[in-house]
């Protein structure tokens, strides 16, 4: 830890050029000998499997985006088009829309990691906050690209959507009509959301750029949860990190090639092939599943402000887990009470999933009402209460001691780590 | 500049407060078209202007639907029963108090017009359904009467009533 090399330009276009703009050196630091902690697991990959998702979006849906046309008559025929004339343009399309669910099973199982091993924790605080902010940004993305092939499904999420804007009181009404551009949603709706829609993934590539940074100044948390201390704690990113991402990201990306190939309609609707038609709404309206969760939240909540901001909240609260759970002990390895609760808590969140995709009737409704409190009260009471009560487990001295007997690494003959 | 005593009031001073003063009125001028651009453009406003509807087809029982400004319009021709419904009623007792006669035009009872978009979040009720025989919405189970006012269910208020005139019995302006 004690300070890695720095780049040392050998040629001399190298050297000229580090001299006006040291780019090699900063690539060099941050993705050659940066130290990462040598005990990462492959939940840790999921990072990197995040930017190839983002960078995936963005080539694909630049590309649909020279052959779609974002107006309420022609929206949903060219999209057709692209699927039966365009060359490849249903390989680019199914691409498009399976990735934004691959993008989003993606960050599930980051942030869930997240939780687990306490990665929100000081002073990782304002990384994680980013972290919120990109899952917003993720989830608006998501949204309005949903609306745009402007079917049954996307025209009746977009109204749904926006109607939330509505529960607020008096401005409600104005403040819709400001978002549509019209008394209703129609195209000019459509033509901003596909603005929109355009803009976020690179407003979405900027903040990746902070989150990057302020996890290479805090350094990434690890399995333990423990700081490293020394070199031997540490492995340099390449090529430890690196290949380790590769491989996983070459792992998700078969099950990607899965749906794309032999199940590309799965995660979708069947009615987002039915036109738009503002006159009738489908009659089992749904999101898209990685909203189903939050969907069940607002139906569970009898009265439509209350809904709207519990749904809401249910996203910000987020934001102050550093602050709501009071454990100074990160990982829950170390943590047996702590990670009990997280596994119910996931099952919770998959269970609010599950309810969003059902009718909003009888015992749905009952059990939607349940699973809702008890979301709220994982954040509010149950980790706060934890961090007090929990008899946590000792923590192992260093990083290498957590990975290591005597030398040599657990389960494996491994080399011994690269001295960096 | 560092000769100046914090207490008194230099020209710079005069000179940073003006330019902040100038900057933030230009922001606003700025943001009000980048605003107000997202408002209903001229030809959508137009597109919204009144229409009038012929009621004389529409046979006792039925329920028609139009369009006015992107919004479907329910005109629903009452039969006796749904109107002695929806009057006996404990209007006080309702989610969103309104007696039927305030939702019709006076003499016209067997004529409810409603703009069929659910209170909650903009879905299209299906008409003559749910347990008043009145409207229900698919997407979250609202249920409304044969006036349309909210029964039960998330939707915080009644079906809106468009504004509409009538020009003679059979024919009526909304808009």
């Amino acid at each position: 830890m004690s300070g890695h090399q720095t780049y040392q330009p050998r040629s001399p276009f190298m050297k000229w050029m580090e001299r006006r703009l040291p780019i090699a050196g900063l690539v060099y630091s941050s993705f050659i000998v940066y130290p990462t902690p040598r005990n990462l697991n492959y939940w840790w990959t999921f990072g990197g499997i995040l930017s190839f998702m983002l960078a995936a979006q963005i080539v694909t849906g630049v590309i649909l985006a020279m052959h779609y046309t974002p107006h309420a008559d022609m929206a949903f025929k060219s999209v057709e088009m692209i699927m039966r004339d365009v060359n490849y343009g249903w390989l680019l399309r199914y691409a498009h829309s399976n990735g934004a669910s691959m993008f989003f099973i993606a960050v599930y199982i980051h942030m869930f990691r997240g939780m687990y091993y306490g990665s929100y924790k000081e002073p990782r605080e304002v990384l994680w906050i980013l972290g919120v902010i990109l899952y917003l940004l993720m989830m608006a993305t998501g949204f309005l690209g949903y609306t745009l092939p402007w079917g049954q499904m996307s025209f009746w999420g977009a109204t749904v959507i926006t109607n939330f804007f509505s529960a607020f009181p008096g401005i409600g009404e104005s403040l819709v009509t400001l978002l549509w551009g019209g008394y209703s949603v129609g195209n000019p709706t459509l033509n901003r959301f596909y603005s929109l829609h355009y803009l976020l993934p690179f407003v979405i590539a900027g903040v990746v750029v902070l989150h990057i940074w302020a996890l290479h100044v805090v350094g990434q948390n690890n399995p333990a949860g423990i700081e490293p201390k020394t070199d031997r704690d540490v492995v340099r990113f390449t090529p430890y990190a690196t290949i380790k991402d590769a491989f996983f990201m070459i792992c998700f990306s078969l099950v990607f090639a899965w749906f794309v190939f032999y199940t590309p309609n799965y995660l979708g609707h069947a009615d987002n092939y039915i036109p738009a038609n503002p006159a009738v709404t489908p009659t089992h309206i749904v999101p898209e599943w990685y909203y189903l969760p939050f969907y069940a939240i607002l139906r569970a909540i009898p009265d439509k402000l209350m809904g709207v901001l519990a749904l809401f909240g249910s996203i910000i609260i987020l934001a102050f887990l550093p602050w709501l759970d009071t454990s100074p002990v990160r990982s829950a390895r170390y943590r047996p009470l702590f990670r009990q609760f997280f596994w119910v808590f996931v099952i919770v969140c998959l269970g609010l999933g599950w309810l969003g995709s059902k009718p909003a009737e009888g015992g749905y409704v009952i059990a939607s009402r349940i699973l809702t409190i008890y979301y709220f009260a994982h954040f509010l009471i149950i980790l706060p209460i934890l961090g007090w009560v929990e008899k946590t487990k000792p923590l192992p001295n260093s990083i290498a001691e957590s990975v290591l007997h005597d030398g040599v690494p657990v389960g494996a003959s491994a080399p011994a780590p690269a001295k960096v | 500049m560092a000769t100046n005593s914090s207490a008194e009031h230099s020209r710079r001073d005069f000179l940073y407060i003006a330019t902040g003063a100038v900057a933030a009125a230009g922001g606003v001028a700025v943001a009000v078209p980048m605003i107000a651009q997202m408002n209903p453009d001229a030809s959508t406003i137009a597109a919204g202007a009144p229409i009038e509807v012929n009621l004389a087809p529409v046979a006792e029982g039925q329920v028609i639907k139009v369009f006015w400004r992107g919004k479907p319009i329910y005109i629903n021709h009452r039969t006796k029963k749904e109107i002695d419904a929806a009057r006996a009623v404990d209007v006080a007792a309702l989610p969103d108090p309104q007696p039927d006669t305030a939702r019709v035009k006076q003499g016209k009872d067997q004529w409810l017009v409603l703009v069929g978009i659910c209170t909650h979040l903009g879905c299209i009720p299906l008409a003559h359904q749910g347990s008043y025989n009145g409207f229900f919405c698919p997407c979250h189970g609202s249920v409304y009467d044969t006036s349309g006012r909210i029964r039960s269910g998330p939707a915080p208020s009644n079906l809106p009533l468009p504004p509409y005139v009538f020009l003679s019995d059979t024919q009526i302006r909304i808009g």
